[in-house]
């Protein structure tokens, strides 16, 4: 198997892939949007409970896709919960720049981009970072009030 | 560069190792590896023979047609109608006023729901279409439909993905006008019984368009024997360029159509008040057409019937059946669409993996698939899948590559199992 492909597929992705966290829908979310990849099809909803202080209490999602986009919609479940609507739109600005920055980027400032350093083989795949995206631009899209998000804006 | 090895396997009368030859492309390598390229459905290889005929004329012979009295212009007309002869006698229409050039197989398929359905049909009338459809032989027709008031109604193929007639001819009421329909689905390779269905549609008082664009590659076409109203196909499909595509239609419903797009070309006289149209088929082309692209068309064509549509579909069959069973071999594998009468194309699925993640690592091994919904969202939802991936085998394919495609799903299962 090749380093590139190994580096793509990741044993976290692949457990996140074959394992998503966060799988449901919640009775308590006061924000979703759905994720639309016109180009392949996948689509994904994305849930949230933000409180008054504007913290993301729960976060979870539902839909099928690829490998890369189940585990990055899996992993940022699991990051954004605890963060303030604030701090959840700024991860989503950095770990966009980290999927489509070169190489040589370096991301090691921060504990969760550091976690989510694992997704960044897309780099060196191009047509499969909006995989990794989708759930973010879902996630950003809800928070915002709106209820599509698509990968082709 | 060292070509892999070729077996001809249907007793050498196929010059399969020729064939590669005159295609460029082959010799490629992806990712280090040779190229084994299986997304045919998708758009095919050229071959020397139309980069050649292209270039010549853009080298040799062009300038605007119908144009200038001048040597080259009448030499790129000549050239251009001489494309249309060419399509006349692929498809034996028994005319060539009844060729009409486009710009692919959707702008066709437009032209009959703009020009022909939405002037003819009335509100309440049927127009049927099957649930295998490619998006640009649905769309079209709920656009008429919701502006006209039509209705548009679905045959739904088996579990198998066969198409079934009589479930056609269940559906059809006094009120059906049109039936279109793909000769051959672009995910499962069903090759639907265009002579039966439009006997069925005429014996009904209705009209049948079909779009080809997966069925002039694979199998003979006769629109006479067919008998079909109207018959679309893509240049790209058929080892020709991208940017020409063809609409037939019979002569007495062309006449009647008003035109589809006005400009340049397609009129007779124009003054300020009024214009009257050209006679076919120029009524139904304006502006400056695609002329390389149709000369580029014109040499496929008869590159393909050089080596003989019967020989290219033998050899089809053969690699259809060899892959079938070699990737029925793969654990977890699953095939969607298994009809009787199928071209060679082979849709799946694979438990451990989405489409996209095998599409990117069998990359990897130099192998080209489709992955996705394909334009046929309605059949995806049909056979109950999200997407699947699409191995399409062309005149060129080989055994071997068919094998490397399985020896790379092996290790997509590998990593993913
Ligand atoms: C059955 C079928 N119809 C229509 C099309 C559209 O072809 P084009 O994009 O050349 O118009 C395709 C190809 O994608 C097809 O497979």
């Amino acid at each position: 198997m090749l380093d590139e492909l190994r580096n793509l597929y990741q044993e976290v992705i692949l457990d996140h892939g074959k394992d998503p966290r966060n799988f449901r829908k919640p009775d308590n979310a006061n924000c979703e949007a759905t994720g639309l990849n016109p180009l392949c099809g996948d689509r994904l909803v994305v849930y949230l409970s933000v409180d008054e202080s504007n913290i993301v209490q729960d976060a979870a999602f539902l839909g099928n896709g690829c490998a890369i986009s189940m585990a990055s919609a899996s992993m940022m479940t699991e990051i954004i919960r605890g963060k303030t609507k604030f701090e959840a739109e700024e991860l989503f600005r950095r770990f966009h720049e980290m999927c489509t920055s070169d190489e040589k980027a370096d991301f090691s400032d921060d504990e969760d981009i550091e976690r989510l350093m694992v997704l960044s083989g897309v780099r060196q795949f191009p047509v499969r970072v909006k995989c990794a995206t989708l759930a973010w631009h879902t996630m950003d899209a809800a928070l915002k009030g709106e209820e599509e998000a698509t990968t082709e804006r | 560069m060292a070509q892999p090895q070729i077996r001809d396997d249907i007793g050498g009368q196929y010059e399969l190792s020729r064939i590669r030859e005159d295609f460029p492309i082959l010799s490629e390598e992806i990712h280090g590896k040779p190229l084994a390229f299986l997304d045919n459905g998708a758009s095919a290889q050229k071959p020397r023979q139309v980069i050649d005929a292209v270039r010549a004329i853009y080298e040799t012979e062009y300038a605007n047609v119908h144009r200038g009295a001048y040597y080259l212009s009448e030499q790129a007309t000549a050239r251009y109608e001489g494309a249309r002869d060419i399509v006349q006698c692929f498809l034996n229409a028994s005319s060539r006023q009844e060729i009409v050039f486009a710009k692919n197989v959707t702008e066709a398929i437009n032209l009959v729901a703009y020009s022909y359905a939405r002037r003819v049909l009335e509100p309440g009338d049927e127009i049927i279409i099957t649930d295998m459809e490619h998006h640009s032989n649905i769309v079209p027709w709920q656009m008429i439909r919701d502006e006209r008031g039509l209705v548009l109604k679905y045959v739904s193929c088996t579990d198998d993905g066969e198409f079934r007639i009589e479930d056609l001819a269940r559906l059809i009421t006094p009120k059906t006008k049109l039936i279109s329909l793909t000769h051959v689905s672009n995910v499962m390779g069903t090759v639907v019984p265009i002579r039966e269905v439009a006997k069925l549609a005429h014996d009904n008082g209705a009209k049948l368009m079909v779009d080809g664009a997966q069925a002039v590659m694979h199998m003979p076409v006769d629109v006479q024997y067919l008998d079909c109203d109207f018959y679309a196909f893509t240049g790209h499909k058929i080892y020709g360029p991208s940017g020409i595509g063809v609409l037939y239609g019979k002569a007495e419903l062309l006449d009647a159509m008003p035109p589809f797009l006005g400009g340049g070309d397609m009129i007779s006289t124009v003054t300020m008040e009024k214009s009257t149209w050209a006679a076919l088929p120029a009524k139904f082309e304006a502006g400056t057409p695609p002329i390389a692209q149709a000369v580029g068309l014109g040499a496929a064509l008869e590159y393909v019937s050089g080596v003989g549509i019967e020989a290219i579909a033998a050899h089809e069959n053969d690699l259809l059946s060899y892959a079938t069973q070699q990737l029925s071999s793969v654990k977890g594998l699953k095939i969607v669409g298994t009809a009787p009468s199928k071209t060679s194309v082979i849709s799946f699925t694979l438990d451990c993996a989405h489409p996209h993640d095998i599409s990117t690592i069998i990359d990897r091994a130099g192998v080209a698939v489709r992955a996705g919904h394909h334009c046929a969202q309605p059949l995806m939802e049909r056979m109950g899948v999200s997407a699947t991936t699409r191995a399409s085998f062309g005149m060129y394919n080989t055994r071997e590559e068919a094998d490397t495609l399985v020896a790379a799903l092996e290790s997509v299962r590998e990593l993913f199992g």
